[in-house]
């Protein structure tokens, strides 16, 4: 039963395909474990994103600032990650830093295959071993990449076989490595794309790095409206007389109401179709949290609130 | 359901790709990029005829057995003509389908522009350039054009429906000719290929040598001498291939479409997308909205009725009355009441965002919310069909 220590673990990386709610999903974590005393720092690796709106703040930036009591909140910037990299751990002197060098590791931080995504993995993996936060919550690269960002210190590893920045990636192994502190997530929803690379997700994360498999979080599950007795119920109530009657009781606009209720139910069933090939397609004990569809207004504080409070309830709070 | 002819003045996508040669399809992820890109691809064929290639990006093995085809290959492969004869359509072109493989597609690039066998192979056989292929997440961009500028100069096909590689900033392929040739003529792609030229390092160099020694290794500095050293010998070509896909991408012939759902991130990516191309005057096709409620949620007279259905239940179960347990029909209407109002939340949502980017361009086409799968040709084009005309 992993569930409940989900929010125990040190480093959640966030991850899902797109459009499937993946940074509604890491702000409302992070904010449930900030609200339950933890000191959190959500991060998104992508500097042009928009986990600032859904705590309705202004642009997050790579220094890390307080939102909310006990919530920090930053964005990653690979330069400014590269900098402080330098600095902080290869303890390079100041004028490496900002001369030529500095550019010229942009660059190779370009063109290397990992060395970006280290610079990335490796800034909360720092945040981590230095303890200046109790859980670190990544919004992680899209499905496509978040392999490639989680398994940087093991690419970095075969490629560099000496020197510093080697050094360096043993200790973020470590961390990666260790389930009781680290955990990916991954959201998906039950629609038949985002269930098909969930179960792909799962299997290369498990096969192509060494970061565990935390939860798998199924976004937007929508309500069932009728068990059977109720069904039947339903489908007599579209027979044409019974319409009848039920406009003359309710009023003229009757038609379109038990349309949208047919629409509703068919989604729902396409929904719990993709749903149940989701639960055979995982390994079995692969921890799932479901989170309703919430037929919210807009993204926004709010609605990283009602997020937050539903992953609450899943995870026992 | 034949799909209502819209204004003439307004435009159609049949006009639109019956005027061009290049569809780019663009949006953020999971809003239906591929799915629209092969239905419209598919009405292109059917009614446009020539033939209509769709290129994607997407691996999906729904959308390729879809099209009649075991699988998606780096080659393209025509559609059979049972596909569509089974889905009920005489099309008057041919259907064709190619997926885009990264790796490959690298590795066909560097056959193609190497200057000499050795180089070739060397340049393949490097571990940088394995990794760099796979995992660079540009490369894809950059390959995904390059690959389009390849088949259309050869001048195979009539109609080339592309979608774009899933990159959460849309505007990077647009980008990644450009960031490929900066990248190749970049001075310091020569200073790191100066230790493989000649041992004696030049002064300016040096500093950058000893400390970037000590961190990364000299292993790994040779390896990327060695691998740019090679890649170089293939710059002007590579400059000069870039500069081709970028003239590719603005000529009038080449169009783009934008693709959406009515969600907040993706409709902020698409606004953001639609001003970016008209900075860098590419030509804005059309707006295509995928997964849209039906209109009837807004419907005023459902929405009275709606709430009756709820607030009134017990009465309204009591005039009812039939075989069933009044109970279990209370509690029907009033699921179903509360149902549409829920819906009818989204719905406004949607319409009010819709109104918004309906003002931007000549054509908009609205993909209503499928409530099934789509698992054959007569799928997609009964998708196809909604945006068309």
């Amino acid at each position: 039963m992993p569930g409940p220590n989900l929010l125990e673990r040190q480093l959640l990386f966030v991850t899902g395909k797109g459009g499937v709610g993946k940074t509604t999903i890491a702000a409302a974590l992070a904010l449930l474990a900030s609200q339950h005393g933890k000191r959190t720092l959500v991060g998104e690796v992508d500097a042009k994103g928009n986990l600032a709106d859904f705590f309705e703040v202004d642009k997050t930036d790579f220094k890390p600032r307080e939102i909310a009591p006990d919530l920090f909140a930053m964005s990653m910037h690979t330069e400014e990650s590269l900098k402080e990299y330098l600095r902080l751990q290869l303890k390079v002197p100041l004028v490496a830093r900002i001369g030529p060098l500095a550019r010229t590791f942009d660059f190779v931080a370009q063109a290397a295959p990992g060395v970006k995504e280290v610079l990335t993995v490796g800034k909360f993996l720092w945040e981590v071993r230095e303890r200046h936060y109790d859980l670190v919550v990544v919004d992680a690269a899209a499905t496509g990449h978040v392999v490639a960002q989680l398994a940087a210190p093991s690419s970095i590893r075969e490629l560099v076989k000496v020197g510093m920045v080697r050094d360096q990636t043993g200790w973020m192994l470590d961390i990666l490595g260790d389930p009781s502190r680290t955990g990916a997530i991954a959201v998906a929803s039950p629609e038949e794309m985002p269930v098909n690379e969930t179960i792909e997700l799962a299997g290369r994360i498990e096969r192509e790095t060494n970061v565990d498999l935390a939860a798998v979080v199924v976004n937007r599950v929508l309500p069932e409206l009728f068990g059977r007795t109720e069904e039947a119920c339903f489908d007599d109530l579209r027979q044409p007389a019974r319409v009848g009657a039920l406009e003359a009781a309710a009023g003229p606009g009757v038609a379109p109401v038990l349309d949208a209720a047919e629409l509703a139910v068919r989604l729902r069933r396409t929904r719990a179709g993709h749903l149940s090939r989701l639960r055979e397609g995982l390994a079995s004990g692969t921890n799932l949290l479901y989170v309703p569809e919430l037929f919210t207004r807009h993204h926004g504080v709010r609605a990283t609130q009602l997020v937050a409070e539903a992953l609450g309830q899943e995870l026992g709070f | 359901m034949p799909a209502r002819r819209r204004d003439e003045a307004l435009g159609s996508l049949e006009r639109l790709f019956a005027a061009k040669e290049i569809v780019i399809h663009c949006g953020s992820g999971g809003v239906g990029k591929t799915t629209t890109a092969a239905a419209a691809a598919a009405e292109a064929a059917i009614h446009l005829g020539g033939k209509v290639l769709v290129l994607t990006v997407d691996p999906a093995r729904r959308l390729a057995n879809a099209l009649g085809l075991e699988q998606f290959g780096n080659v393209e492969t025509r559609v059979p003509a049972e596909a569509f004869s089974s889905a009920g359509v005489e099309p008057r072109g041919e259907l064709y389908a190619a997926m885009l493989d990264t790796k490959q597609s690298w590795d066909d690039l560097i056959r193609r522009h190497a200057p000499d066998a050795k180089t070739r192979d060397a340049i393949l056989a490097n571990p940088l350039y394995q990794n760099l292929m796979g995992r660079f997440v540009q490369s894809h961009d950059y390959i995904a054009m390059e690959r389009l500028y390849d088949i259309h100069s050869a001048g195979t096909y009539d109609l080339i429906v592309v979608d774009t590689p899933p990159t959460r900033n849309a505007i990077d392929f647009l980008e990644a000719p450009a960031r490929m040739a900066d990248f190749f003529s970049s001075r310091f792609l020569r200073w790191l290929t100066v230790p493989a030229r000649s041992r004696v390092l030049n002064a300016a160099s040096r500093p950058f040598y000893t400390i970037a020694d000590r961190i990364l290794g000299s292993q790994f500095l040779e390896d990327i001498a060695e691998f740019f050293l090679l890649f170089q010998s293939m710059y002007a070509g590579f400059v000069k291939r870039a500069n081709a896909v970028t003239r590719v991408l603005g000529d009038r012939r080449t169009t783009f479409v934008v693709v959406s759902t009515l969600e907040s991130a993706p409709v902020r990516e698409a606004q953001y997308f639609i001003s970016e191309l008209r900075s860098r005057e590419l030509h804005l096709g059309a707006v295509v909205l995928n997964k849209v409620l039906p209109g009837y949620l807004l419907d005023r007279e459902a929405t009275e009725s709606a709430q009756r259905m709820c607030g009134e239940a017990d009465v309204l179960a009591g005039k009812l009355a039939d075989e069933h347990d009044p109970a279990v029909l209370e509690r029907v209407l009033c699921e179903i009441g509360n149902s549409f109002l829920n819906f009818q939340v989204v719905a406004n949502r949607e319409a009010e965002v819709r109104a918004e980017l309906s003002s931007i361009p000549d054509v908009v086409a609205n993909v209503p919310y499928f409530d099934t799968d789509i698992y054959d040709l007569a799928g997609l084009i009964r998708l196809g069909d909604k945006i068309w005309r």
